[in-house]
């Protein structure tokens, strides 16, 4: 009887998918979240490591006393997040706040359980367009961001003052830097091309600053991109691993001084920081011709508010989301977590205070949200720029021909 | 249960119906008492048969289901799934990733069973002999089993990277390769290298399972064998292969059925890449469902691979009743 329990675990290996949908139809009653009065909130995010885990723990406790209600917080690790969210949607056991990662919010919003935060009044003026765009779905406001994060071009200072070469700005510098700064076991520029959104992610400022769309990927504009890519792994100032490196693989070997040049966010600050011998300064990413402007994607997580089916915590709730995203809280936010603010009027004042942020912040304002033209359908889009990056870097196809590829699935 | 199994097998083989010996004044009686231990055999089956039910039988029967619907993120909150019949099944076949995908399960499937197999039977056969230190040699094989898999692909990652790799720093040391091969980021070897990954991961499941086998092979058949003048090669093809037939059926047929649904070691060393180059249906369906959160796709996927693996399920069994008849 042993052996053939165990083959049949085997035979069935989308039913731990399976094991998720069966809560859509026990979505009875008794949720937990209708009972009891509005002195405790709960709320769920993915804030699970330190320095983030304690940040955020004060400022919701903050904004939970300010409020009147006691903050009730479950931190779970990032990949599960979604998946919890669906268990919760179908048990009815949402929390009453909920953070969401800004490309998933429409998915979320787009099912409906998610309240509209006009409906406690609050409004997203003076935030940067694009976040608002995120947070946005079908003409509504579902979210508020307190900060964001994008990508930079991240250069190791000693290297380039060596090599006689200033930060590049446009991507004919940035190609003859990295030729340049290319020697040995050295590579001139590290970046991320994996099959994952993160690839994607790691693409689209030079996809959008040279006027690519998702929308249809196989355009001249977008080949051009995808070819400044193809370029600089080609000549070898990039390394053939970028398709296998995620974001943090592509921080090690700048770290390491593998690299002289990467593009990366300011999540990596930490990390570098560690390393007393690396000196390192960051610019906004190369645009295709001069005086451009680089249009980059928006990273960081937006707060809402689930229909939990109690008024009175619902109205609580957005007033916690709207303390998260106060003036005060947000430059505390940027400050603590090498991220944005995310109201316009705010970032001159966190730029001239941060100046290692002044590149993101500058960028932040012409930047654009991933899901802010296809909403719930940019999944898809996503995986279809990733492998077209892939097929052009590994299979010797040209840009134009693997984009063409992908686009028609 | 297998008793159960066993006494109807018997009773088959004999075709003779126990209840016509019985003389016709007693026949009333016997039955119901048989009736009355029918009854207890079935209370004894309820427990096992609940737990089939509600853990194998409903998420396979919602599996098959959620393959012909619509099934969004929206559904886990309304609870509408929209029945589109076969539109699912149609959009992951017609994909142009389809064929590469099955292709790859094929050859991962059976590449790794040949590698871990022929291995496996090699180390098995090695630890036969009496030495040192055998038994801690053996408890050792057993590692890649007990190191979880994200953390041994994480550092397969790092052994097979093709800048910084050991593997690669090795090669180059001993003026093995010229260029620093790709092993996982090149599409011709990608695939390669994440089979024999896998092996790697395989060898103790068939070493455990061979090295079991070989010790129900009872000394005396060798020494009458080394008698005859069998010994070595002609001891192996004579005595052990055939004695060790029936473990080896079901060591294959487990291994596929448990290789076909690989899906850890993928994620974790390639997700897929490089350009789907190591993409399976099993890390395709994955990505459908939960990246993509298209969970019909995702199921149709899914649904595929189980008919794969229930051929194979069928043939286990099969042999499986060879060997206990044996």
């Amino acid at each position: 009887m042993a052996q053939r329990r165990a083959i049949l675990s085997r035979t069935t290996p989308t039913v731990a998918l399976a094991l998720l949908a069966p809560l859509s139809l026990s979505a009875c009653g008794s949720s937990t979240g209708l009972s009891g009065g509005a002195d405790t909130l709960r709320v769920m995010d993915y804030y699970a490591d330190q320095p983030d885990k304690g940040i955020y723990a004060k400022v919701l406790d903050a904004c939970g006393q300010q409020n009147g209600v006691t903050i009730k917080r479950e931190a779970v690790a990032g990949p599960s997040l979604i998946p919890k969210v669906l268990q919760q949607a179908s048990s009815r056991t949402l929390p009453d706040v909920l953070m969401l990662d800004n490309p998933d919010l429409q998915q979320i919003a787009a099912s409906g359980a998610l309240a509209p935060l006009s409906d406690f009044g609050l409004k997203a003026d003076g935030y940067a367009k694009g976040v608002v765009d995120a947070s946005t779905y079908q003409g509504k406001l579902y979210g508020l961001q307190p900060v964001t994060n994008t990508l930079g071009l991240f250069y190791n200072k000693d290297m380039l003052d060596k090599a006689g070469v200033k930060p590049p700005t446009t991507w004919a510098e940035l190609k003859s830097a990295a030729k340049k700064l290319t020697s040995g076991k050295r590579y001139g520029i590290a970046f991320a091309a994996p099959a994952t959104y993160e690839g994607t992610w790691q693409f689209l400022p030079f996809m959008w600053s040279n006027g690519g769309d998702e929308e249809d990927i196989a355009t001249p504009r977008t080949a051009r991109a995808l070819q400044l890519w193809v370029d600089l792994v080609k000549d070898g100032s990039a390394s053939k691993s970028v398709v296998s490196w995620a974001q943090a693989d592509a921080n090690d070997q700048f770290a390491a001084g593998n690299a002289a040049m990467m593009i990366n966010g300011p999540w990596q600050f930490p990390i570098l920081d560690k390393k007393a011998s690396l000196h390192y300064g960051v610019v906004q990413i190369p645009v295709p011709k001069a005086d451009g402007t680089p249009v980059v994607p928006l990273g960081g997580e937006t707060w809402t508010v689930p229909q939990t089916g109690n008024a009175q915590r619902q109205a609580k709730a957005a007033k916690v989301v709207a303390c998260l995203n106060s003036d005060k809280n947000q430059l505390s936010l940027a400050q603590q977590r090498q991220t944005v603010p995310t109201k316009t009027a705010l970032m001159d004042r966190f730029a001239a205070e941060q100046p290692r942020m002044k590149a993101f912040t500058d960028q932040v304002r012409n930047a654009r949200a991933r899901t802010g033209e296809l909403g719930k359908d940019w999944p898809k889009a996503a995986t279809k720029i990733y492998t077209a990056i892939q097929t052009a870097l590994t299979q010797g196809a040209t840009p134009a021909k693997a984009l063409k590829q992908a686009q028609d699935g | 249960m297998a008793d159960v199994l066993r006494r109807a097998v018997r009773a088959k083989g004999r075709t003779v119906p126990i209840t016509d010996s019985a003389p016709a004044g007693r026949k009333l009686g016997r039955l119901g008492k048989r009736g009355r231990r029918g009854q207890s055999h079935l209370l004894f089956l309820l427990p096992a048969l609940a737990y089939m039910v509600a853990f194998f039988g409903y998420p396979v029967v919602k599996n098959v289901v959620m393959g012909f619907q619509h099934y969004t993120t929206t559904t886990f909150y309304t609870g509408q799934a929209p029945w589109v019949g076969l539109a699912n099944y149609r959009a992951v076949i017609s994909s142009s990733v389809f064929d590469k995908a099955l292709l790859n399960t094929a050859l991962f499937t059976v590449g790794s069973i040949a590698g871990q197999f022929l291995t496996g039977l090699a180390i098995a056969l090695f630890f036969r002999r009496r030495f040192p230190l055998n038994g801690v040699m053996r408890s050792l094989l057993l590692l890649p089993w007990l190191v979880p898999l994200i953390v041994s692909s994480a550092v397969w990652r790092w052994i097979l990277d093709q800048d910084n790799g050991v593997l690669n720093r090795f090669l180059g040391a001993l003026y093995l390769v010229q260029d620093r091969p790709g092993w996982l980021t090149s599409t011709s070897l990608a695939l390669f290298a994440v089979i024999v990954v896998n092996i790697w991961i395989g060898i103790p499941f068939n070493v455990a399972i061979l090295y079991g086998g070989l010790q129900d092979i009872p000394e005396e058949l060798y020494e009458a064998a080394a008698l005859d003048g069998a010994t070595g090669w002609r001891a192996f093809r004579h005595v052990t292969w055939p004695l060790l037939r029936p473990v080896v059926s079901v060591v294959l047929v487990l291994g596929v059925v448990y290789t076909v649904k690989v899906l850890d070691v993928i994620l974790g060393l390639t997700n897929g890449g490089p350009a789907n180059s190591t993409q399976t249906i099993a890390s395709q369906s994955y990505q459908l469902s939960f990246q993509q959160f298209d969970f019909g796709q995702g199921a149709a996927l899914g649904n595929i691979l189980i008919v794969i693996s229930l051929v194979f399920a069928v043939l286990y069994l099969r042999a499986n009743r060879r060997a206990v008849e044996q």
